[in-house]
């Protein structure tokens, strides 16, 4: 589904990536774990278009993407949830949702909405709200939705717990279980590491900027230093 | 002061007031939908505007020496000339942001802002002298359709003048096209997305930079058709025309909350009726001290209040959210 090949990446001078390799297969859940500042987001970003690579290759089944605008990555079938959720705040639920089918006039758009209206109720209650009047936990559940409007066949996930109360961001663990099951591909930044490794099947540990630790999301969950580092372990 | 006088007039100030308003609505909405996208002051949408009271004036003038003129019903000649000058107004405006600020986006705020002032003179001047190697003057006069010149007399005071009605059905007309395209379409929801959050839109699969052209189009267009409606209304349009109309413009735009589309609507209006009223009434109760050439000086010292006590506008200004 995902590949990438050394991938450099920098903000001006700073170098951001340094070489990052590392793959999806199609229906997995494949989690990316590290501190603040260890690449993640930047990944995603570069992933989805809006950062430009210095150097490395980025194939998603197969085909090159590397340096085409984001909304032409979009067609590819990859969707991008940002971090901080970044919901349109002036729009309603439903123009956000119809945003997030933009590029799509095929009939199973209808289909679509009943399937995230199903996934997230609240959403159908507040359709016609503006957005920034949501709370956090359904501003999430609006960005994933969003999303899955476009139909993706790569979901890329940043972040999706950050700020929500703790019986929330199980929700949203749970869901994205279920829409992973319903054939997603997902590639999950998670701050949550615990619950980003129970739902995931294999994972990746950045430190500044490369690929420090990789493996089966119960491999990395036994690990002593993964412990240690990410789940709070002393 | 002459209460009976005052009351005689109204309803005439009243309709000059509510004209004036419209031309100040439909050139403000060209820069606050501008300024919603971009954060920008499009300084060269009054000469957007001034292209198309030419483009209006051209064409008026070839049916005219061609004999034509009298010939063609007036409203088919109008709907000819306010459609060719969105059409060209909204083209420039589109080739406009092309060249002189795309490349200037990610530039500091000032920068386009000058760049904006340049393209302005530049036109200004293009104008000019296309008009003077083309027909020695530049100073033109809108020919008088004769449909639209006849007035229908309401009551034994008030009489309105056909084309009057013509420029207030045409302004709402649009107006009211541009709300549907806004906020009932696809295309419309993705330029507030946009407006909103350039990236974000641009995951959603929205060519960010397609939006922003479609903006200078539809806010050009209706610069161009503010121009033609201003030939048509007020007759005599020379390149510079645009200067006052266009600050005008800005400040009902700012009045209203600039990057709101409802609320440069209604600052046009509200701008536009306060200057009809400040140049009749003004030196009827002042008793001659202060005369009509004083409604300038109240168009801007709205400006002026507003920045001060209320500088995000009567319907807010829209603001970028920024995570």
């Amino acid at each position: 589904m995902l590949e990438i090949r050394d991938l450099h990446v920098a903000y001006g001078e700073i170098p951001a990536l340094k070489g990052i390799s590392l793959s999806v297969a199609t229906g997995e859940i494949v989690a990316l774990l590290g501190n603040n500042g260890a690449g993640k987001t930047t990944t995603l970003k570069t992933l989805s278009g809006l950062l430009a690579p210095r150097s490395g290759e980025i194939l998603l089944e197969g085909e090159s993407v590397r340096g085409m605008p984001p909304h032409l990555i979009v067609r590819k079938g990859l969707a991008h949830v940002p971090e901080g959720r970044r919901v349109f705040n002036r729009l309603t639920v439903r123009e956000n949702l119809e945003m997030g089918a933009y590029t799509r006039s095929d009939a199973a758009v209808s289909a679509d909405l009943d399937r995230v209206l199903s996934l997230f109720p609240r959403l159908g209650e507040r359709r016609a709200q503006v957005a920034g009047t949501l709370s956090g936990g359904e501003q999430q559940m609006l960005a994933i939705g969003r999303a899955l409007m476009g139909s993706p066949r790569l979901l890329l996930l940043d972040e999706p717990s950050m700020g929500l109360a703790p019986v929330l961001v199980e929700q949203i663990f749970e869901t994205v279980g279920s829409i992973n099951r319903q054939g997603t591909t997902i590639l999950l930044v998670g701050q949550n590491a615990a619950l980003a490794l129970d739902i995931a099947q294999r994972a990746y540990v950045l430190e500044t900027g490369a690929v420090v630790l990789s493996g089966s999301a119960a491999d990395l969950a036994r690990n002593q230093d993964v412990r240690r580092a990410y789940l709070g372990e002393m | 002061m002459d209460f009976a006088l005052l009351l005689e007039i109204f309803p005439q100030v009243l309709l000059d007031g509510v004209i004036l308003g419209f031309m100040y609505a439909l050139i403000a909405l060209g820069y606050t939908m501008v300024y919603g996208v971009l954060e920008f002051i499009n300084f060269a949408h009054s000469e957007i505007f001034v292209v198309g009271a030419f483009v209006g004036v051209e064409i008026l003038l070839g049916l005219k020496n061609a004999g034509a003129l009298d010939q063609l019903p007036p409203f088919l000649v109008l709907l000819l000339i306010l459609v060719a000058g969105m059409a060209v107004s909204g083209l420039l405006a589109v080739v406009i942001e092309r060249v002189a600020y795309r490349p200037l986006r990610g530039a500091p705020r000032l920068i386009p802002l000058i760049s904006a002032i340049g393209v302005s003179f530049f036109l200004q001047d293009f104008v000019r002298l296309i008009e003077s190697v083309w027909r020695n003057a530049f100073n033109l006069v809108y020919p008088g359709m004769e449909g639209l010149n006849r007035r229908l007399e309401l009551t034994a005071t008030v009489d309105v003048p056909v084309k009057a009605l013509v420029v207030i059905t045409a302004s709402l007309l649009m107006l009211w096209a541009l709300h549907l395209l806004v906020n009932r379409t696809k295309l419309g929801t993705a330029i507030r997305a946009v407006a909103e959050d350039q990236a974000t839109a641009s995951l959603m699969g929205i060519n960010v930079n397609a939006m922003i052209s479609l903006t200078f189009l539809i806010g050009g267009a209706m610069g161009g058709a503010a121009g033609v409606l201003f030939g048509v209304q007020y007759g005599l349009i020379n390149p510079y025309t645009g200067f006052i109309p266009g600050l005008k413009a800005f400040t009902a735009a700012v009045l209203g909350g600039i990057g709101n589309i409802p609320g440069a609507m209604m600052g046009g209006l509200v701008l536009g009726l306060l200057e009809a009223f400040a140049a009749s009434y003004l030196s009827l109760l002042t008793g001659g001290a202060f005369g009509a050439e004083y409604k300038d000086i109240f168009a801007f010292s709205v400006l002026i209040l507003i920045l001060i006590f209320r500088p995000r506008g009567l319907l807010g200004e829209v603001v970028r959210e920024r995570a």
